[in-house]
């Protein structure tokens, strides 16, 4: 026994370490370099695509045409602004939604959690293009949903706010900001049913013998404990959402052109490549900019 | 009152579970339709048709194939790729810890749109061609990272002394690694392939920037289809995909519950 004590945190332990400094390297290169390849790579070809002129016929040259990126966001300014405005709706709404959802999972759901959360990650299969066409079905003026909202003048407020332009539900900003709402979700579901799993019960009871309303506890116990998994869930959403044009297009109006349906149509078929590239190269400056302001300021480092 | 706030968030929790699940519910009733138009988007008379012919729209059947072609080769691609990478930082000290853990957020940080338009233009400038290579090569990327994160939260969890123990009992590296630390993380494992073949066969925004013609993935059909008349056969898919994965994820839950008992 004693030996193989020796053995194993003496003398072995150590020459293996340094005899196998080179396997976690081993791991990490194949994955590593695939996204240096496939992701890092782009990015650079895309910056230096934008700054060329030229055409697809005759080609392009590179002549550090920075000129383009002020014409992109002087023809394209409502665009980017509408889609930080309407991913940023979704996502609160997504977080006030996947919340309860996500504790009653975590805390109250006992022997059924497993079910639940399957139920949660399930729809995902099928495809989300085709669910998204069930929300014309569901939204469509031929329905109870919009019958119902028109008896109770739900739409009438919509209207007054602005979130539609008459008294259908579809083809509309409310019908838009619903679809990305509904197809984030489970991404804001997940971390947060994660980190609510990881909370102890006992603090809420703590918290409770001492006093605390249900109110305080969850502003100064839950809250608090569950911030991990808030904010992977507003990045997990917020990011998506804000280059996402498929709801847009399906739901909305050509009012609520979002800059993901620019930058596609730009590139697919425009063929204006110097100019999309530009437009996809400020969405991921603007992105990458306010993810970092946000990600310090709710100081969390180990998001991975 | 205790009660009524337990009960008001189950009533919440549920309503928004509902929300979830209502357009699979759409998708299901709409399968057994027979449409007046092209849309699939009003109920009119009640038939079995498109389930008893799922192929019967044209082309639906092999862009379906394609999809899942591509959807199981991205998925192991990614899930080896990851995998590895989850090992390295779950078990060792490494320098450029930090970088690598930047690029493996930095994909689940980019939207769609821009990773599919900067990989079309690399490939523009390679002169690599778009269709089934091209979107391979796009999935097995953003896939990677999603992996990482499943399989790292799994090595996580897992008490580093099995494998001292292990060592301790004779094993070499390899042999600790195939028999202990491989069958511990298996679960983490298959969460991430799935997690990985899901986004990979749902994948629209970034398919469409390295597609060709001839590689219309089941997404680029459905959306096609969104403009030009939506024939029910896709209603059924969504149907199936949708049961398949309930199938799927409660067998596998069942097994590890009873693994997990014999196990205690």
């Amino acid at each position: 026994m004693a030996e193989t004590a020796v053995l194993s945190t003496g003398s072995a332990a150590p020459r293996s370490r340094r005899r196998r400094n080179w396997v976690p390297y081993a791991l990490l290169l194949p994955g590593l370099l695939w996204l240096v390849v496939f992701f890092v790579l782009p990015m650079v070809t895309l910056a230096s695509q934008s700054l060329q002129e030229g055409n697809v016929d005759d080609g392009y040259v590179f002549t550090f045409n920075v000129g383009i990126y002020l014409d992109a966001l002087k023809q394209y300014w409502p665009q980017y602004l509408r889609s930080l405005l309407y991913a940023g709706t979704a996502t609160v709404l997504a977080l006030l939604l996947a919340y309860p959802l996500a504790y009653f999972i975590a805390q109250k759901a006992g022997r059924h959690k497993n079910l639940l959360l399957v139920l949660v990650i399930a729809p995902f299969f099928t495809s989300f293009l085709i669910r998204t066409l069930a929300w014309r079905t569901i939204l469509s003026d031929d329905w109870f949903v919009t019958q119902w909202a028109q008896a109770l003048h739900i739409t009438d407020l919509l209207q007054a706010v602005g979130l539609t332009a008459n008294d259908s539900l579809l083809s509309s900003r409310f019908a838009v900001i619903m679809g990305l709402t509904y197809n984030f979700l489970p991404f804001m579901i997940l971390p947060l049913y994660t980190s609510l799993e990881r909370l102890d019960p006992r603090l809420i009871e703590a918290a409770g013998d001492l006093y605390a309303s249900p109110w305080q506890t969850f502003r100064k116990v839950t809250w608090p404990l569950s911030l991990p998994g808030v904010v992977a869930g507003t990045l997990l959403t917020f990011i998506p959402a804000a280059g996402d044009f498929i709801n847009a297009r399906l739901l909305g109006t050509t009012q609520t052109t979002m800059i993901g349906s620019v930058i596609d149509s730009q590139f697919l078929r425009v063929l204006d490549y110097p100019l999309a590239a530009a437009l996809s190269f400020i969405l991921l400056i603007t992105i990458v900019s306010l993810v970092s302001v946000y990600v310090r300021r709710a100081g969390t480092e180990e998001l991975l | 009152m205790k009660w009524i706030k337990k009960h008001l968030i189950a009533f919440a929790a549920l309503a928004v579970l509902g929300y979830m699940l209502v357009p699979n519910v759409i998708v299901a009733a709409f399968s057994f339709n027979d449409p007046k138009g092209k849309f699939n988007y009003n109920f009119n008379e009640f038939s079995t048709e498109a389930w008893t012919n799922p192929c019967g729209a044209q082309g639906i059947c092999e862009s379906l194939g394609l999809s899942l072609q591509i959807g199981v080769i991205a998925s192991l691609s990614a899930t080896v790729l990851g995998a590895m990478i989850a090992f390295a930082l779950g078990r060792y000290r490494f320098r450029g810890r930090s970088a690598t853990n930047l690029l493996i957020f930095m994909p689940m940080a980019t939207p769609e749109v821009v990773m599919g338009s900067s990989l079309l233009t690399l490939f523009l400038m390679l002169g690599v061609p778009s269709g089934r290579t091209a979107i391979l090569i796009a999935h097995i990327m953003f896939c990677v990272s999603f992996v990482v994160v499943a399989v790292k939260a799994r090595v996580a969890t897992l008490d580093p002394k099995l494998e001292e123990a292990a060592a301790d009992l004779g094993a070499n590296p390899t042999q600790t690694f195939l028999r202990v630390t491989l069958p511990l993380a298996a679960p983490g494992i298959a969460a991430g392939a799935l997690l990985a073949f899901s986004l990979s066969f749902d994948d629209y925004i970034i398919t469409n920037f390295n597609a060709s013609p001839s590689s219309i993935t089941f997404p680029m059909y459905v959306w096609g289809a969104a403009a030009r008349g939506v024939p029910v056969q896709v209603y059924v898919i969504g149907t199936v995909m949708f049961l398949l994965a309930l199938i799927v994820v409660m067998t596998a839950q069942l097994i590890s519950s009873r693994r997990h008992r014999q196990v205690v």
